[in-house]
Order: structure tokens, then C-alpha cells, then sequence
């Protein structure tokens, strides 16, 4: 276990690289801290899997350093670092058992024989995988080959971290839900530091302390579930976390009103003017459907009924908006009108979120 | 499920039975017709019953030769499988080089087999050819028109020259096969380069490497040009292989019968062997499971 820090890093697949566009990662300064669970969010191909290779050692940054409790290991190979990794596709050693399978990391370290065998015992269980010990692993289904490749990622106590790629993608629902709780629970008795990447935000979500980011090779924002929720720091992962995502609309910003169209819109604070494209984010949850009087004009264009509540979509000028309405509620065939929660309220200047007035950046 | 019987399907097949029948069945039927037969010359024949086959297995020239040929197969597998295996790991995996290395290694096998025969017997020859007066100079005694271990010794390198690059380009092939993801959960696992090997590489080479086994075995043990070319057989009867022997017999002593007896014997062998093969390559097949 240890605390990784990733200094000045970035990452090119191209050997000359000449502007910010061919950096595959984006310059990057980050401590994971020891013993916490991450999740590394983002659509494919934003850099997610580049930066888990290369805290694992599979990738050599083209920049910058990385360190494990404080000790420099930019260019150490992958069996020095001690870090277990599960890629997204399945990968066993065809020719062993399962049992030998999940000792494999284990006897390669020199483990005692008793020891492997207690400790293949406990991972197959946390698997569900008892009965199937003694299998070749050569012609079992794709989850089961998955499970044995996240058992060989647990079955080590002393990895300096877990690093998980998209894992759970060809694993059926019912399981996925079991073993990302088995995972958490793993993360609970041992402390291993953690980083799961996924594209999945109930995922990412639900596993994780602190939810990564990641937009177009760059961090865009570190926080709890309920900082990515309530206060976006970028309009992607407005967009990105939630759903429906959030609405964006172009607005110009006086004080504490924006103005959207010709409809004034009230915020929680205020704000100095901002500079470049100026745009207001509010998630669906604050938006509320209203007959005549004050708010944007707004006309219903749809509903879908998803269950726990209504989701209803509506246009706003040529601005597509979404709002959520708890089950149950009657939507007013004549609503006319949205109003937003000043709370729920996000300035946006070139996408990235604008710190209001009195509040600590 | 209600089969539709229409008898005039057959004559779609036709085309394919008669040429089968002339390429394959028809001249195999006059061996089968010789092997039964004697005949003084004159086109006169005399029934012969099983005769032949009989003599045959009890010819100790045959087996001989037959023990000659499982040696000259055993020696060439065990040379060219590991060869080939390890040219393939080394190999560079992308690049121009990758492209550089396949054409040199296919170019031995686009070279007809008399040539290659032709290549070796005059590289070897003592008076005029590199290898062997390289070797006679530096006090080394090789000459394989009269020393069988050289003969043997120029017949398989020959051979090894000629197929190993068959059996690195298949291995090359099953090795390209095998997604990053493997080799980097190696790295992960913190295996060993043998353990590499061991279960990762062997495992999604086997596929591969029981065609290349199959090919080099049946083709070793039915090799006639090049040894024919290079020693003729010799010296003496050293390096006689069955096919060369069987050509002895049926072309220069012109004993049909004896020979045509051999030949089908010769053929049901190789029918057993590659049957036992294809056996065992579809049994590893149903192991691997649906993928």
C-alpha cells in the first residue's frame, strides 16, 4: 500500500510530440492517497487506461515522474512496482486450473504453499468460484474468466495498489452488482489503495471515496460524488454524471441574474463579469415546470416515464432542456414556463465553472 | 424437417467424381493392380496373389530404410520445431523490420526442391564448393560421397535450411495471435520469461504448431529430391530413404510388383499417421471451447 504521486505527468503515443493535441494524457499533477478508493471516469479514449498503464509500469510516460511513497519509479518495470491490475477482457492462463490460476501471482513471488492455499481458498470464495477450482481454465465462459482475473488481481495483500480497467464490462448485471460490493469490502478490510476506471457512472459512483474525471486527456475534476453532483467544475462532467445530464444554456451574467434569452434567470450569488462563451448549467433535478408568471419559456416536447420518477423533456427557444419530475406529480398540460432552484444554478465561461463571489476557489 | 429427395443431385457431383477418378483413383488402381501381379516383360502377367506384400514384410532391405526414414523424420522435428519456435520469438513483432525478416524467411521455401538439392551438393563438395573445401582446409575430414555421419549430417542441414523458416513463419503467426492483454498481465502477475513461455505463448501456439508438426513429419518422411540430388542414397545404402528406395526398385530394377506392394503399404501408413493427427489436432480443438 502507498501513495502514489504523479508530478508533472503526461503522455504522447507519438514519438515527436508537437502540440497539446498529440498528448494522448494531458500534463497532470496528482497525489493518490494511500488506502483510498478512486474512480477514474470518462467517455473511451479520453486517457483513462494510458494513465492506469502507466502508474502500473506497462506505459512509459513521455514526461514527468511518478513515485510510491515518495520513492521515484518513472522507469522501474512493471514486477518491481507490485501492483495488481484487471484489464477489461479476460485473461487467464488457459493450460492451469483455476486454483493454479489464482496462485499464479503468488508462487511467482515465492509465497509458502500454505499460505497460497489459504489465500486461493478466501479469493475463491469472495468469487464464488469453490466448486470450480480444479477446472482447466480453457473453455469457461467469458465472466468466469473475468472473475478469475479479478480474483488474481486480489488474491496479493501487499500490492502497493489495485489498479481495475474497466473490469465488470463483460460480467452479466446480477454479478457485477455482487462483486463491486465484494470489492468494497475488500477495500474496507485491507486498505488497499484503489483506482477504478469505468465509463459507467452508477460504477463509479457507487465504488469509489473520490471520483476522477477525465475529459479529452485532462482531469477535469476531483471530488466526491456529491461535489460531481452538485457543483460540476466543467460543463462535461455536467454533462457526463447524471441523467439525464445537465442542461447548458448561453446566458450573459449581471451580479447575481443571469440572463437567458429574454428570461431572467435568479442565482445564489454573485458574480463578476466572466470572459469568453458564458453559459449556465442546471442538473434536471433543479429544474420545475411552471404555469404562466416568471422563468424561461418552455414548451413539452415528451415524457418518459422511467419509474421512480418522470423525466421531461422540453424546448426552450432552440435549446433542448430536460427536467425531473418525482413520480406522481401531475404534469400541467399547460405548463408554459421552467424556473430553476438558484442553488442548483452553475456560471459557465468556456466550459469551465465560474467561482462565485464569496465562495472559496 | 421434411428432406426434399431429388436423385438428380448426383450428376452436380459428377464433374468432381471423374476427375478425382483420373487424378487419384484410377492410377492408384493400377498400382493396386500391380501389387497382385507378376510379369515376365512381354505385357504378360501372372496372378500373385498377396505374394508381394508378404515378401515385402519380411524384405530387410525395407526396413532398413524404414528405420532410416523415422530417424531422419525424429532428427528434423526435433531440430526444426524448437528452431523455429525460437527464430518466431525473436522475430520483431511490427515494423519494417517484421516485413524484412518474413521475406527472408519464405524465401528458402519458394526454392524448388532439385535446386536446393543442387545448391547443397555443390556447396559441399570438397574440390569445388565452399562449405566443403572450407572444411577440408581447416583439417577437418567431411566428404558425404564416402563418410555417412557427413552425409547424414549435409542431408539434414539441408533439410533444416530448406523448412525451418515453414515452421518459425506458423509459429510467428500463433505468437502474433496473442493480444497485449496476455503479456501485460504477465508483467502484472510478475511471471517469469520461461513461465511467459510455459503458459502463455506454448498454450496459443499449440494450434499452430501440431500443422507445423504434421506438415514437416509427413513431408520428411516422404522426401525424395534433395537427398537424391546431394548423395543419391549413398554412401552405400546410408542415406536411402523409403521413397528413394522404392524408386530403386520399381525404376531401376523394374520389379513392379514388389514395389507397387511397397507403395501401397507406404500409403496406408501415411493415411494412418495423418489420420492419428487430425485426431488429436480437432480433440485440442474441442479442449479450447468455444472462444
Amino acid at each position: 500500500m502507498a501513495k502514489i504521486t504523479l508530478d508533472n505527468l503526461a503522455h504522447s503515443y507519438l514519438p515527436n510530440p508537437a502540440s497539446e493535441d498529440d498528448f494522448a494524457l494531458k500534463e497532470l499533477n496528482h497525489d493518490w492517497r494511500d488506502g483510498e478508493a478512486y474512480a477514474l471516469l470518462g467517455a473511451s479514449g479520453c486517457g483513462k487506461s494510458t494513465l492506469l498503464n502507466i502508474i502500473s509500469g506497462l506505459l512509459e510516460p513521455s514526461q514527468g515522474r511518478i513515485l510510491f511513497d515518495d520513492v521515484d519509479v518513472t522507469h522501474a518495470p512493471t514486477a518491481e512496482r507490485n501492483i495488481a491490475q484487471v484489464f477489461q477482457f479476460p485473461v487467464v492462463y488457459d493450460t492451469m486450473s483455476v486454483r493454479d490460476n489464482l496462485a499464479f501471482p503468488l508462487r511467482n513471488r515465492g509465497a509458502e504453499p500454505d499460505y497460497v492455499a489459504r489465500r486461493v481458498q478466501e479469493i475463491a470464495q469472495m468469487i464464488g468460484m469453490e466448486a470450480e477450482l480444479d477446472r482447466k481454465a480453457r473453455g469457461l465462459t467469458a465472466d468466469a474468466k473475468q472473475k478469475i482475473s479479478l480474483g488474481r488481481g486480489m488474491v496479493r495483500e501487499d500490492v502497493n495498489a489495485l489498479l481495475f480497467d474497466e473490469p465488470l464490462t463483460v460480467i452479466d448485471p446480477h454479478m457485477k452488482w455482487e462483486l463491486r460490493t465484494q470489492l468494497k469490502a475488500l477495500h474496507n478490510e485491507f486498505g488497499h489503495t484503489m483506482i477504478y476506471v469505468t465509463h459507467d457512472q452508477t460504477e463509479a459512483l457507487t465504488f469509489a471515496d473520490k471520483v476522477v474525471v477525465m475529459y479529452d486527456g485532462r482531469v477535469v475534476q476531483i471530488g466526491t460524488p456529491q461535489e460531481l453532483f452538485e457543483r460540476p467544475a466543467h460543463t462535461f462532467v455536467g454533462y457526463f454524471i447524471g441523467s439525464p445530464g445537465m442542461n447548458v444554456m448561453d446566458a450573459e451574467i449581471a451580479g447575481d441574474v443571469a440572463r437567458v434569452g429574454g428570461a431572467e434567470v435568479p442565482l445564489a450569488a454573485g458574480y463578476a463579469p466572466p470572459a469568453g462563451r458564458v453559459q449556465i448549467g442546471v442538473r434536471p433535478e433543479f429544474v420545475r415546470l411552471t404555469t404562466g408568471g416568471a422563468g424561461l419559456p418552455a414548451r413539452v416536447t415528451r415524457i418518459e416515464d422511467v419509474g421512480r420518477h418522470k423525466i421531461v423533456r422540453l424546448m426552450a427557444g432552440d435549446v433542448e432542456l430536460s427536467a425531473i419530475a418525482p413520480e406522481g406529480a401531475a404534469i400541467a398540460a399547460d405548463a408554459d414556463r421552467v424556473t430553476f432552484d438558484p442553488a442548483g444554478v452553475n456560471v459557465y465561461a468556456d466550459d469551465w465553472r465560474v467561482v462565485p463571489d464569496g465562495e472559496a476557489a | 424437417m421434411n428432406k426434399t429427395v431429388n436423385q438428380k443431385a448426383w450428376f452436380l457431383v459428377l464433374p468432381v467424381l471423374v476427375l478425382v477418378a483420373f487424378s487419384a483413383v484410377i492410377p492408384l488402381m493400377t498400382v493396386v493392380n500391380y501389387s497382385v501381379q507378376d510379369s515376365f516383360g512381354d505385357n504378360v502377367f501372372f496372378w500373385a496373389g498377396l505374394e508381394w506384400f508378404r515378401d515385402m514384410l519380411q524384405s530387410e532391405r525395407m526396413w532398413n530404410a524404414l528405420g532410416r526414414q523415422l530417424l531422419f523424420s525424429a532428427i528434423i522435428l526435433a531440430i526444426q520445431i524448437p528452431l523455429g519456435i525460437f527464430v518466431a520469438l525473436n522475430m520483431p513483432k511490427k515494423g519494417v523490420w517484421a516485413s524484412v525478416c518474413l521475406v527472408l524467411m519464405s524465401l528458402p521455401l519458394l526454392i524448388p526442391w532439385n535446386v536446393v538439392g543442387t545448391i547443397w551438393q555443390i556447396f559441399g563438395r570438397v574440390d569445388i564448393g565452399l562449405l566443403g573445401h572450407t572444411l577440408d582446409a581447416l583439417g577437418i575430414p567431411y566428404n558425404y560421397t564416402q563418410n555417412t555421419l557427413a552425409a547424414w549430417i549435409t542431408v539434414v542441414v539441408m533439410d533444416v535450411w530448406h523448412w525451418t523458416s515453414l515452421v518459425a513463419l506458423l509459429a510467428y503467426a500463433g505468437l502474433q495471435s496473442i493480444p497485449d492483454a496476455y503479456y501485460q498481465a504477465a508483467k502484472i502477475d510478475q511471471a517469469s520469461r520461461w513461465k511467459v513461455f510455459r503458459y502463455i505463448e506454448l498454450p496459443k501456439m499449440a494450434g499452430v504448431l501440431m500443422i507445423a508438426i504434421l506438415l514437416r513429419f509427413m513431408d520428411s518422411f516422404m522426401i525424395y529430391t534433395e537427398p537424391f540430388v546431394v548423395t543419391g542414397g549413398g554412401p552405400g545404402n546410408a542415406t536411402t530413404f523409403l521413397s528413394i528406395d522404392l524408386v530403386k526398385m520399381a525404376l531401376g530394377q523394374f520389379d513392379l510388383g514388389p514395389a507397387a506392394a511397397f507403395s501401397i503399404m507406404y500409403f496406408l501408413t501415411i493415411l494412418l499417421i495423418s489420420w492419428v493427427f487430425y485426431t488429436v489436432m480437432t480433440n485440442l480443438d474441442r479442449q479450447e471451447g468455444p472462444q
